[in-house]
């Protein structure tokens, strides 16, 4: 306790200045959280939130398909659960392995009064509610018993586990587009969350790749490579994302024969990624440059080839190098399809300017942009912190040579 | 790596001998083989979207021409520095969207600079609380989208500010709904603060809330990258500067001011460039917030002239001309402190 | 990372192939046309709506578009497929329907589009309009409180429209003519311009009275409002489709003649059936025989089924149906018919003769 104090007196009231300082501070703060909170609590009305939580969630995605999407999230908090119990099961070779570290209690505990407090905050239905604590209940048990487990399971299914992310992403694609036997939910009927993340997470994908040919492409000696690469670069990260989506929007219905130019939603979705791709190979290309020249040439004298060289010495500790830029790419993507509201799709904020547009919730500004501030404040967040971690599980000080 | 496997991975041994490798994996050939491929691609992605370009705009009647730009655009904007009514053809109109952009990005990179130099100096204050705000800020800005921000602090702030006399008043300047309006030199030379004729504020500056809106959440979004920069920056300088510095009795902040913030300079200024350039492309959405820049012209013109490729290839020219004109300032800014080093 | 990097690619191009392409249109009926038979190929049709207008095209809390521009897509949908809910919507914004229709992107833009030379001539937009399914004229609402009765009482006052829209071009000319200075806010979206208005950022809007009446209704106090008695323009609200493809321009053309032919001729979604079984019963009854495609092939002229007239009207009802229940009094709207009565009313909705 006094040592609190001490630091407290250390941290704010060092000088007579730095006192005069925070005192004002404390009091503009105070005087700020205190207004909103009573905005918040009592003149705040969120019913504009509960009576459309499923129009910000899916979009008009048919009512009476959405078990998909219910199936879906199901297998991706199994996966979520059943990774994170083995990575607690199997804690790198110079920690000792704590089954339950603070952080994982803590996240648990979150989740947990999240799970028991949203779906009552939302006014969800009791069914509804009762499949939101199903999900939790799933996600927590598979934790546990991965956790408890996971070190006697067989390495050779252990293998596997890591192979279970892209094949539900490829099952996820289909669950929610339809297609294998499945009815076919045409795209320009997904939307809210669900839209936001999808087109996200497919140009995250897929501007990976990209990016890294771009940034090769870029440090190459062959001088065509190099311009093309270039001119890309340059062009792609000189324009406005916004005349980029509409020129995917308008212009790319001109640049392909009749008819075979893709779907509104994929065309914004190809759009992000071509755009992101420019970005990431910068970042890339940063990592690249961090790569000491004489492992390349180590990698050589070994024997090995340009390609072997650049996947097995080069690329691995460039991209470890530009991970957190790359992560930075990646949030800033998620951001960034807030823009697809601007061409008249349905993500997030589109849906959240249709329900303002519906006579009930006139004038609800205040509460439905403070809501999406908070959701993606979240996403991004935890896009962050989830960087830090694999940062720090990636750094070579701590990963002992094997 | 494993010697086991690197020794799998090492290609069959050289041919030994006379017996040259075929002309194909010649080590002088290769590489003009791929970039003949490369090059075949390209030029052939190229050529087949032009192909349909030019066949689906031949096809809608809308073929390349400039004619349209010297018509009446037939639309007002709401304001500009550039004269501009509906009269007057639709180059003029781009232009004036031109200067509204330009005014937006000038603003936001004077304001975003300052705010962003202060939030990332207070990052090493000594005082807890303000590094704990520096830091709140940053990670609260930066991880929601802009495009909120400035629909937030369009519809949600400026457009419930009170109007007439219940407006925010501060010495030389006054907040309404109507705009906000600042103390300058009216006709006459005379200095003129806002005064209220007949329930509508008047001032020698005002600025319309669109515009306002626009550039508050500009300098707080850019504001917050940049005193990422920042911080970044004066973290690079070593810890024995600072020390030194007060162990010649200098005090903090002229130690940040003298001693620390000159040295930062060179690894700030290319993270600065950076951010200066997304700050010029995040101004096109002010679309959003019904401000008239360059890009919201653009868009009108598009609708009314149905022009969609001619008004792109406008567009992108203007903002590929803005990067560079704000990379090469900042390029001479970055020489200038380089030299200044020696 | 190592094995990040290798196991990422395959997936990606997976998910790319299943991302691809839209389906391609597959062969239709004997008429010609490239349109007609994508549309019949894909099985839905694609229509361009403003999605956030009540009356004219709006979503409902549980996703479904109504108003009096989605069931012209319901009718086409209906002729075309015997089934209204064939059809995908599109919400877009005033600037950008016209590209949309152009690149193919959708089939049919029913999105109240005022119909003007320059956007029906090859030299302008090229499109091709249907029968006007509302005829309308740019209006102002402006706050009762305001005090405001005239045009002149906006001398340099900021007004609230929507960019890209006749509205916006309408408006500067009647204030240049009048000589009156002015201030345009101008919003991409019908959304934003209202809200714009109501949070006291303008002392107008203007827009189609239509649309300013139906966004009336649409406020807390919808009587602190009221617009003003000057009418601006000539605003025809058109169904359009692309100029290069008539056959398909005739198949929009006719679905909504046929709902006024049906108003004219006092059929309705309840009976409808009745009428049918009625006109196969007797053969004197010619006209309304070919109408309903008892006799004739008026269906397989257009390419449609030839019974394309009763599924339409047992889908959607006829005009005076779909103007009642959407803008009408059976709406929140509560607009009077005004010119779109029916010719005999002395209104404006005609229909050509079917035959």
């Amino acid at each position: 306790m006094n040592s609190l104090l001490r630091r407290l007196r250390h941290e704010l009231f060092a000088t007579p200045g730095d006192a005069v300082l925070s005192v004002a501070l404390l009091a503009l703060l105070t005087l700020a959280m205190g207004g909103l909170l009573r905005w918040a609590l009592v003149q705040a009305n969120w019913a504009v939130i509960q009576a459309n939580s499923t129009l910000f969630a899916v979009g008009r995605y048919p009512a009476e398909q959405q078990w998909r999407l219910w199936l879906l999230t199901s297998l991706l908090v199994g996966a979520a659960g059943l990774s994170w119990g083995l990575l607690r099961a199997h804690p790198r070779a110079d920690r000792q392995g704590l089954l339950w570290p603070r952080n994982d209690r803590v996240a648990v505990g979150l989740l947990a009064g999240l799970a028991v407090w949203l779906p009552w905050a939302l006014g969800l239905t009791g069914g509804i509610q009762a499949r939101w604590w199903g999900l939790a209940a799933l996600l927590i048990g598979l934790r546990w018993l991965a956790g408890r487990q996971g070190a006697s399971w067989p390495p050779r299914l252990l293998k596997l586990v890591p192979l279970v992310w892209p094949l539900l992403y490829l099952t996820g694609m289909v669950l929610i587009g339809g297609g294998l036997g499945v009815a076919k939910v045409s795209p320009s009927e997904w939307g809210g969350l669900l839209l936001t993340l999808l087109s996200a997470s497919f140009a995250i994908l897929l501007c990976f790749p990209l990016g890294v040919l771009l940034a090769l492409g870029r440090r190459s000696e062959l001088p065509l490579l190099r311009w093309a690469s270039v001119i890309y670069i340059e062009f792609i990260r000189g324009a406005p994302l916004i005349t980029l989506l509409f020129l995917g929007q308008n212009i790319f219905g001109f640049l392909l024969p009749n008819g075979l130019a893709p779907e509104r939603v994929w065309r914004a979705a190809w759009v992000l990624t071509f755009f992101a791709a420019a970005y990431l190979a910068e970042a890339v290309r940063s990592g690249l440059a961090a790569v000491p020249t004489g492992q390349v040439e180590a990698a050589r004298s070994l024997g090995l080839s340009q390609a072997r060289a650049l996947q097995h010495v080069v690329l691995p500790q460039a991209l470890r190098v530009a991970l957190p830029a790359m992560v930075g790419q990646f949030i800033s993507l998620l951001q960034d399809t807030t823009l697809l509201s601007l061409i008249g799709l349905l993500e997030l904020l589109g849906v959240a300017r249709t329900v303002m547009a519906n006579p009930e919730f006139l004038g609800k500004n205040a509460e439905v942009y403070l809501t999406l501030a908070v959701l993606f404040w979240c996403c991004c967040a935890a896009l962050g912190l989830g960087s830090r971690a694999l940062e720090r599980r990636l750094d070579p000080r701590t990963v002992p040579s094997r | 790596m494993p010697p086991s496997s690197s020794s799998k991975l090492s290609p069959p041994l050289p041919p030994t001998g006379d017996t040259p490798p075929p002309w194909w994996r010649d080590r002088r050939v290769v590489p003009w083989l791929v970039q003949a491929a490369v090059g075949l691609v390209v030029l052939l992605v190229i050529a087949f979207l032009l192909g349909n370009l030019v066949r689906n705009l031949s096809a809608a009647g809308l073929l390349l021409t400039w004619r349209w730009l010297s018509q009446p655009a037939g639309f007002d904007l709401a304001e500009s520095i550039v004269p501009f009514d509906a009269g007057m053809p639709y180059w003029r109109g781009l232009l004036a969207g031109l200067a509204n952009t330009l005014r937006a990005v000038v603003g936001g990179l004077v304001g975003a600079t300052v705010l962003g130099t202060l939030a990332g100096m207070a990052a090493f204050s000594s005082n807890g609380l303000l590094r704990g705000l520096a830091r709140v800020y940053v990670e609260v800005v930066r991880n929601i989208p802009l495009l909120l921000q400035l629909v937030f602090w369009y519809f949600v702030v400026f457009l419930t500010l009170p109007n007439g006399a219940a407006a925010f008043q501060l010495p030389g300047i006054v907040l309404a709904k109507s705009g906000l309006y600042v103390a300058g030199l009216a006709e006459g030379l005379r200095w003129q603060g806002p005064h209220l004729l007949n329930g509508v504020w008047q001032a020698p500056v005002r600025l319309s809330v669109e515009f306002a809106a626009l550039l508050t959440g500009l300098i707080i979004y850019s504001g917050a990258f940049i005193a990422e920069v920042v911080r970044g920056g004066i973290a690079a300088v070593p810890k024995g500067q600072w020390e030194a510095a007060s162990s010649l009795g200098l005090r903090w902040f002229t130690t940040l001011r003298r001693v620390v913030l000159p040295q930062a300079l060179r690894v700030i200024l290319p993270g600065l460039n950076t951010q200066y350039i997304s700050l010029a492309k995040n101004s096109s959405l002010a679309v959003a917030v019904g401000f008239s820049d360059l890009y919201s012209v653009a868009e009108t013109t598009l609708n009314q002239t149905g022009r969609a490729v001619e008004v792109y290839l406008i567009l992108l020219g203007v903002y590929l001309s803005l990067d560079l004109l704000i990379s090469a300032l900042m390029n001479g800014l970055n020489q200038l402190v380089q030299i200044r080093e020696r | 990372m190592q094995r990040l990097a290798r196991c990422l690619p395959l997936p990606l191009l997976l998910a790319g192939l299943l991302a691809g392409c839209a389906p391609e249109g597959g062969s239709g009926s004997g008429v010609q046309s490239a349109k007609l038979s994508a549309v019949q190929g894909r099985g839905t049709l694609i229509c361009g709506v403003d999605g956030k207008l009540p009356g004219f095209s709006f979503v409902g809390p549980d996703g479904t578009y109504s108003g009096l521009d989605v069931d012209v897509c319901r009718a086409v949908a209906a002729a075309l497929f015997g089934d209204p809910n064939k059809v995908e919507y599109r919400d877009l914004n005033s600037s950008e329907r016209f590209a949309a229709l152009a690149s193919g992107e959708i089939d049919l833009l029913s999105r109240n589009t005022t119909m003007t030379l320059s956007r029906d001539s090859s030299g302008g937009n090229a499109l091709s309009f249907a029968p006007t399914v509302f005829y309308d004229g740019q209006g102002v609402m402006t706050p009762k409180a305001s005090g405001i009765t005239t045009l002149q009482g906006l001398a340099g006052k900021p007004i609230c429209v929507e960019s890209g829209t006749t509205t916006e071009l309408n408006l500067a000319d009647r204030m240049r003519e009048l000589n009156v200075p002015y201030t345009p806010l101008k919003f991409q979206t019908g959304d934003q311009t209202y809200a714009a208005y109501l949070g006291g950022r303008c002392v107008a809007v203007t827009s189609d009275r239509s649309q300013l009446a139906a966004k009336r209704t649409s406020f807390p106090q919808p009587d602190d409002h009221v617009l003003l008695p000057d009418v601006m323009s000539k605003e025809p609200l058109t169904p359009a489709t692309v100029n290069s493809d008539a056959p398909w321009a005739d198949v929009v053309r006719w679905t909504v003649n046929a709902l006024f032919q049906a108003e004219e001729l006092g059929l309705t979604k309840a009976n409808i059936a009745t009428k049918v079984a009625e006109a196969k019963a007797n053969p004197k009854l010619a006209d309304l025989r070919r109408f309903l495609g008892v006799e004739g092939d008026f269906g397989k002229q257009l390419g449609l089924p030839a019974d394309f007239v009763p599924k339409v009207i047992a889908a959607v009802g006829n005009y005076g149906e779909v103007f009642d229940r959407n803008v009408g009094p059976q709406s929140p709207l509560k607009l009077d018919r005004g010119s779109n009565k029916q010719w005999k009313d002395g209104g404006l909705i005609y229909s050509p003769p079917f035959r």
